[in-house]
């Protein structure tokens, strides 16, 4: 399993990180590995406004559909198009070309810290994978 | 082998049906009203039946062999129900008929909203939903008015707990109101520690089902009606899984205060590609006046002493939900198989179903992981995943279950399991068939690990082998394309 070290984390297996200027938003490669084959990815509009912890999108796999939560709040400025298309590169590259949008954040110093470290992330998933 | 499509049997010219001789004056029909690209198959009578014939043989239902989908799905329906069905008051009742002229029908509405209200405990109910969603949306709407009527608007939050079937957020999000999940806890109940910490006075209430979705009862639900109760929020019950608690427990006595019961499951009529649904809603006392109409009732006698029977719609009811009086045909059912089986064949439903998926999970349990090690009621969950075969997805499991006859569980439900297998053998089957498919079972466990390349490739018998369903969702072929 991968994890970035460059990013931070939720425990809902969603990451963060910095990059261009602005911040990058996926889901991990342990969150698609459990969804399986990604079919469809439904994302926000250039120019939303997103809270941390919110619903900002939804992931549907063969198995199931999954809600995205925004690990920081921000301006939406760009989101992957490639998506609409290959909705597969979750699958194969969680952490690049499956990036799915970029914002500007709001309130970048408050919410930061309180993101997973990957270490911490990865306890998090070994976690979950001990209890299943 | 495989049956082609209607459209690729078509032979130009061909036809099956004569229409009669014209009996009225000929009339043209307008020119901008015709059109030449209606590719409609042109067949023969019996190339017609044959295909339609060889398509029902390559179908697989309960009438046919063992359905562990269950209640959930679709269960037995006793044949004695489409008799009553098609008896001919009914069948040629017209829904726009002067109440006075279809006394016997409203008396089969009325005395199965009476039936319903016995078995739930609830004070009145409404047949009009179409099916279990839309009782759902009947229930919530129903919930929602009843705090609006009091002056409070402040509302706007329902509890769902992280088991639900994913029609309750649905329902949610179509009444305007916003979801707040609740986990379960390691027993498999609504988490009580995480509901503490959600109740307040912008809660609308909770649904919930019990039977939850692992098929465990929910040891603390009175603890979670109280919970609801105390911040003045109500307790919605999804009555999906009602057939585990039919004659045993009613739901309004433990202060659930609406549900839709899913005749089409619980009470046995036929529906999916069989026919439509029926989702009626029962309410407690205080929510009564907010039903919606019309609702069968009994008015008065006439001379003779027979009951007269009228419609009538609650005073402050949410509005009509559906055209007419709901659907009927399903509701004649429903009330045939309460009749039939009685107070003390009801509570035998309920028994059984119990008694039949805890044989057949005994018989599994030591090679199925068990993710919640309770009796279960109605139907239980395993993990479709062994230690000595890494390789074996619930998914393999499912389709090499094909191979021996027999119709695959619900799998990759609840999504709080990973690898879900769900079984509900319901309480039609005989432990002889239940030894048999846990039987296979075993079997599949045994070749996961001895030979799991059976179970990758399969199905191996079937009309068509495993399909490609990750290219089927991403790339949707949803219309038949016709050449001309």
């Amino acid at each position: 399993m991968i994890i970035d070290e460059n990013a931070r984390y939720m425990e809902s297996h969603e990451w963060a990180r910095p990059g261009d200027g602005v911040y990058f938003i996926g889901v991990t490669d342990y969150a698609q590995s459990t969804l399986s084959d990604v079919v469809y990815v439904e994302l926000p509009e250039i120019g939303d406004r997103i809270e941390k912890d919110e619903q900002f999108g939804v992931i549907e796999s063969v198995k199931a559909a999954a809600d995205i939560f925004s690990p920081l709040s921000g301006e939406v400025v760009a989101i992957n198009e490639r998506l609409e298309d290959e909705p597969e590169l979750v699958n194969a590259s969680p952490f690049e070309d499956g990036w799915l949008i970029q914002i500007k954040p709001t309130q970048l110093e408050d919410e930061w810290d309180t993101l997973l470290s990957p270490l911490e992330y990865k306890e998090v998933v070994e976690a979950e994978e001990a209890s299943h | 082998m495989t049956e082609p499509l209607i459209y690729e049997l078509s032979v130009p010219g061909r036809e099956g049906v004569k229409p009669p001789q014209l009996d009225v004056p000929p009339a043209e029909l307008p020119a901008e009203l015709l059109r030449d690209d209606l590719p409609l198959p042109e067949v023969s009578e019996i190339d017609t039946v044959r295909h339609f014939v060889r398509l029902s043989q390559l179908n697989y239902a309960i009438d046919k062999g063992m359905y562990p989908l269950g209640s959930c799905t679709m269960k037995y329906n006793p044949k004695v129900n489409e008799v009553a069905a098609r008896m001919p008051g009914f069948l040629g009742a017209h829904p726009l008929q002067n109440p006075e002229t279809v006394q016997g029908a409203l008396y089969l509405m009325y005395h199965l909203q009476e039936a319903l209200k016995t078995i739930t405990g609830f004070a009145g109910v409404t047949l009009q939903p179409a099916a279990g969603a839309h009782g759902e949306l009947t229930g919530v709407l129903i919930m929602r008015k009843y705090h609006l009527d009091r002056g409070d608007t402040k509302r706007d939050i329902i509890l769902v707990p992280d088991s639900a079937h994913g029609t309750n957020p649905a329902t949610t999000s179509m009444s305007g109101l916003n979801v707040v999940e609740i986990p379960s806890d390691e027993r498999g109940n609504v988490d009580i520690e995480a509901l503490k910490t959600q109740v307040c006075d912008r809660v609308v209430g909770i649904m919930i089902t019990n039977p939850n979705t692992l098929g465990l009862f929910e040891e603390q639900i009175e603890e979670v009606t109280q919970l609801i109760h105390g911040c003045g929020g109500l307790v919605y019950g999804d009555g999906a899984n009602l057939n585990a608690l039919v004659g045993v427990m009613r739901p309004a006595d433990v202060g659930i205060d609406v549900m839709h019961f899913n005749l089409h499951k619980t009470f046995s009529t036929p529906h999916g590609g069989g026919g439509p649904g029926s989702g009626p809603v029962g309410v407690a006392e205080h929510l009564v006046e907010f039903l919606p109409g019309p609702i069968a009732t009994l008015v008065g006698a006439t001379d003779e002493g027979y009951p007269v029977f009228d419609l009538h719609k609650p005073e402050k009811s949410i509005g009509r939900l559906k055209a007419f009086w709901g659907h009927f045909g399903v509701l004649v059912r429903a009330y045939t198989y309460i009749r039939m089986l009685g107070d003390a064949g009801l509570r035998g439903v309920a028994e059984h179903a119990v008694l039949n998926a805890n044989y057949l999970l005994s018989r599994v349990r030591d090679v199925y992981p068990l993710p919640y090690d309770r009796i279960c009621k109605h139907e239980f969950v395993v993990e479709g995943k062994f230690e000595n075969a890494p390789g074996i997805r619930a998914l393999d499991i499912a389709k090499r279950l094909i191979d021996y006859g027999v119709h695959p569980p619900t799998n990759y439900f609840p999504l709080i399991v990973h690898e879900a297998l769900m079984i509900e053998p319901t309480e039609t089957e005989s432990k002889r068939s239940l030894d048999a498919y846990a039987e296979i079972l075993l079997k599949i466990a045994a070749e996961a690990q001895a030979e799991p390349e059976l179970l990758h490739g399969a199905p191996h018998n079937s009309p068509v082998r495993r399909l490609d369903e990750v290219t089927a969702a991403r790339n949707p072929v949803l219309r038949y394309e016709h050449e001309f």
